[in-house]
């Protein structure tokens, strides 16, 4: 009996793209991109903003949801006929390729492409044929379909916690305590915020995104500005705008005003009251990190 | 019908395609310094972005003023009745992409300027318009099925016809008239996650391509026949088979194969050496080194400076900025080609400031390296530099489970905004990013970590955004400028940069194009345009030099009144 092809694809080297699908689109919320958007990412508006605001809509196409009765099945089968060779995570084994990522694997649909090779086999490079329906190869193919191609952007879930909370308070204890009290701001951090979220603020001083779901960014003082003009006389106010040609600020009482700068003149104090952590950023030990992340959890 | 008419009419047909190529733009020009044009992506082959002209200088730069400006309008409506609109693309139902189908269009590549014809892209879309009033002329729009539309680097122009790519992975020609389609050819496979981004560049007959990736696919060059798209060959920058350059510093070649090295930023050109002298991306996956061997496994041809020969597509040498990398520091940044006294002797060199933060110089003749400095103070990944001139990885600040303090962020040092060298003040001008980010490994199992995957990053701060100014004999950064709030979590959003013989710096900073002395990087003239898409550009055009520039969709051209 002549083996069939599943589906209308015939031809394994043809390579043609499936129209059906491109109505099925990824909107992942993209972290980390090899090129960079826009421009060099501003501090503390990190790329991850802009990343997400001009590329959600990247996207290849998704394939649409298996019935977990087939998934479980065609695990079954790869567990029995094909892990051997290539792996029992699909990726790759001592003699056979990763699969989840195969050419043939990411262009094939429901096993079409795939059983072709499944029934014949690649005598020369070791791979046997193997007498599968092609029902049980579509399974097959599904499960392969299933595994992720790549977490990218998603986030670590793993434990952080390695550090020495004794250490940490120490630590705390000798450099933190000028601004920070664990009885006062920092009262009960550690139900607030899972650890990475505390590690992050630990280093960043605020002022940040957070990623955690559902957390509110702790609240950092503005940062001020005091101009002092040719006159003698000093306005100061919250910073709104700096650059090198205008500051803006906005006084106690809500005045907004701007002076256009001209080299030194007005001349511009900035007060950022983040300056200790941005200060510390190319001094710290990630092992002081790890310390006070691991003392500060302990703040329920 | 007279004898002498038939003879007329004869003789023109015969000459037709001669005539027809001598439209437009004549490759051979290429090789001069342009001043009356801006021929292809860095203006010239040697991407060192510096003009010869000085109508503009440092006395008058402050009376610059507004010739135009033109807001752009993606998709296939953009244009009513004002220009017509072509569409092209093989997508029966087009993806919508805000910026590709409707909208804004971010113009984050060059422009070039042809016989006083400006022609711009951004993704899946292309327009011409006049230089001297930014009136449209044609809008060209491909129907997208997909992929990341993070940008379009412009087009390339052969005669009179245009090239550039799409998302989706198409190469499209123009015609530069009229705007329609000559034709599309794929590039690369788009199952495979590429994208394509880069502006080709035309050499002699040569229209040279590259692609990028978003999964684990291997980089590669192609050159292309200009006139039929005919494939020339194709330079894979990793090893495909045993026994190819390179493929001993992969522990398989399968892991060979998935390596990554895209080329994803147009190369330079040496005519003398008949060289292509590009950058090449991460390996992948890239944000763990276990699979991809011990510590003596390279990964070539990844993260590197690669020469090939532009006829034939072999590889001449190759230096690699980044051996191992382990943060998505590609070195795709653009490499400059200099001819310059270094250290007492007239050397042909290429520089590249690379987005991991280091400064190299080699000789281009053969790949020689003769420097490798920090750039960026920030960076703080390395245990130091060898003898041979590469980057010594600390494991410790890989991507690790309790996270690591790392600088460059994911963003890099610097990334794909242009750098330019200046031969007056013998500066090499890079803009830089001193930011920091924690790196967590969010997968265990290594085998699980395919191409970007496996890695959390999150921005915790920056010591600044800075335009820097380096030394290219010593490789130290002998002015820095300060981007103003950069430091105070502000925004610190530079482009790429141009020099000009009228002692200027340009740049995009956030929201304003701004003009620099170049000696002294004092800013002496801005404009608050909206946020700087692109490096700056200049050519002279009826007796006016200008600076053109984009900015949040619109085109902007400058000019002394």
């Amino acid at each position: 009996m002549p083996i069939r092809t599943l589906g209308g694809a015939r031809n394994l080297r043809k390579h043609f793209f499936y129209t059906g699908f491109i109505s099925f689109f990824l909107t992942i919320g993209i972290i980390a991109f090899a090129q960079q958007p826009a421009t060099t990412a501003p501090a503390h508006k990190p790329a991850t903003v802009q990343r997400h605001r001009v590329h959600r809509s990247s996207a290849y196409p998704k394939r649409p949801p298996v019935p977990a009765a087939e998934l479980a099945h065609g695990k079954q089968l790869f567990e029995a006929n094909c892990s051997f060779c290539h792996g029992s995570d699909a990726r790759g084994g001592e003699t056979g390729p990763n699969l989840v990522r195969a050419q043939v694997v990411l262009d094939d649909q429901h096993g079409e492409l795939i059983a072709p090779i499944v029934h014949s086999g690649f005598p020369d490079k070791g791979m046997p044929k193997f007498d599968l329906s092609n029902a049980d190869i579509a399974a097959i193919a599904a499960f392969l379909h299933h595994q992720p191609l790549s977490n990218r952007g998603a986030p670590s879930k793993l434990d952080i916690l390695v550090g020495n909370a004794n250490a940490g308070q120490a630590y705390f204890d000798q450099h933190c305590t000028s601004c920070h009290s664990v009885t006062g701001d920092l009262a009960g951090i550690g139900a607030k915020y899972e650890p990475k979220t505390i590690q992050n603020l630990i280093v960043s001083g605020g002022g940040h995104r957070i990623r955690q779901q559902g957390a509110k960014p702790p609240k950092v003082p503005p940062t001020t500005v005091t101009v002092t003009l040719p006159s003698g006389q000093t306005v100061e106010g919250k910073l709104t705008h700096l650059s090198a040609f205008v500051v803006g600020l906005k006084e106690a009482d809500d005045t907004h005003r701007s002076f256009l700068r001209n080299g030194q003149v007005p001349k511009v104090v900035v007060h950022y009251p983040l300056q200790w952590h941005r200060d510390m950023l190319p001094k710290w030990n990630d092992a002081d990190i790890h310390n006070l992340t691991s003392y500060l959890v302990t703040l329920k | 019908m007279t004898k002498t008419i038939r003879l007329i009419l004869v003789t023109s047909l015969l000459l037709l395609p001669a005539m027809f190529l001598s439209q437009g733009l004549d490759p051979a020009s290429i090789l001069k310094p342009a001043i009356n044009s801006w021929p292809t992506y860095a203006g010239d082959y040697s991407q060192r972005r510096y003009s010869l002209l000085d109508k503009i200088d440092k006395t008058n730069v402050h009376a610059l003023t507004l010739a135009w400006m033109k807001p752009l309008t993606a998709g296939p409506d953009a244009g009513g009745r004002a220009y017509p609109t072509h569409i092209g693309g093989v997508a029966k139902k087009p993806v919508t992409i805000p910026g590709s189908t409707s909208g804004s269009p971010r113009l984050a590549g060059s422009i070039l300027q042809v016989n006083g014809i400006l022609y711009i892209s951004s993704p899946d879309n292309a327009w011409a318009m006049d230089a001297l009033n930014g009136k449209i002329l044609w809008h060209y729009w491909w129907k997208s099925r997909g992929a990341t539309h993070i940008g379009n680097r412009g087009m390339a122009m052969y005669h009179n016809w245009l090239y550039f790519e799409t998302p989706d992975d198409y190469l499209v020609s123009l015609d530069a008239k009229t705007g329609k389609e000559r034709w599309h050819k794929e590039i690369s496979d788009f199952s495979q996650q590429y994208f394509s981004t880069t502006a080709p560049v035309v050499v002699g007959n040569h229209l040279l391509v590259g692609t990028g990736d978003d999964l684990d696919s291997p980089g590669f060059v192609q050159s292309f026949d200009p006139v039929t798209g005919a494939l020339q060959w194709k330079h894979y920058t990793v090893p495909m088979k045993k026994g190819d350059p390179g493929w001993k510093t992969w522990p398989s070649m399968d892991a060979a194969r998935h390596g990554g090295a895209q080329v994803w930023m147009p190369g330079s050109y040496d005519p003398e050496t008949h060289l292509y002298i590009f950058g090449t991306g991460n390996p992948t996956p890239a944000y763990t080194a276990k699979v991809r061997g011990p510590k003596t496994y390279t990964n070539l041809f990844t993260c590197a400076v690669v020469a090939v020969n532009v006829d034939t597509g072999k590889m001449a040498w190759y230096f690699q900025t980044s051996p191992d990398d382990t943060h998505d520091w590609d070195s795709t940044q653009s490499p400059v080609l200099v001819d310059a006294m270094f250290h007492g002797r007239m050397r042909k060199l290429v520089i590249q400031a690379a987005r991991n933060g280091y400064f190299y110089v080699l000789d281009r003749t053969n790949g020689k390296h003769l420097l490798t400095t920090k750039y960026s103070a920030a960076a703080n990944w390395a245990k130091g530099i060898d003898a041979s001139g590469h980057v010594l990885r600390n494991p410790e600040k890989d991507n690790t489970i309790p996270g690591s303090l790392v600088s460059p962020t994911n963003g890099g040092a610097t990334n794909w905004p242009p750098p330019s060298f200046d031969p007056q003040t013998h500066l090499f001008y890079v803009t830089l990013y001193e930011g920091y980010s924690m790196y967590y490994l969010s997968l265990k199992n290594p085998r699980m970590l395919v191409g970007l995957g496996g890695s959390e990053q999150d921005n915790v701060g920056s010591l600044g955004s800075y335009i820097a100014a380096i030394d290219y004999q010593t490789g130290k950064v002998v002015r820095k400028w300060l981007v103003p709030g950069s430091n105070i979590g502000l925004g610190g959003g530079l482009t790429g940069l141009l020099t000009t013989a009228g002692h200027l710096l340009f740049d995009g900073v956030n929201d304003s194009v701004v003009a620099f002395d170049a000696d002294t990087l004092k800013p002496l003239w801005h404009s608050r345009i909206g946020r700087v898409q692109n490096a700056p550009e200049t050519y002279m055009l009826d007796g006016h030099q200008y600076i053109l520039v984009a900015a949040s969709g619109s085109v902007y051209a400058f000019y002394l009144q």
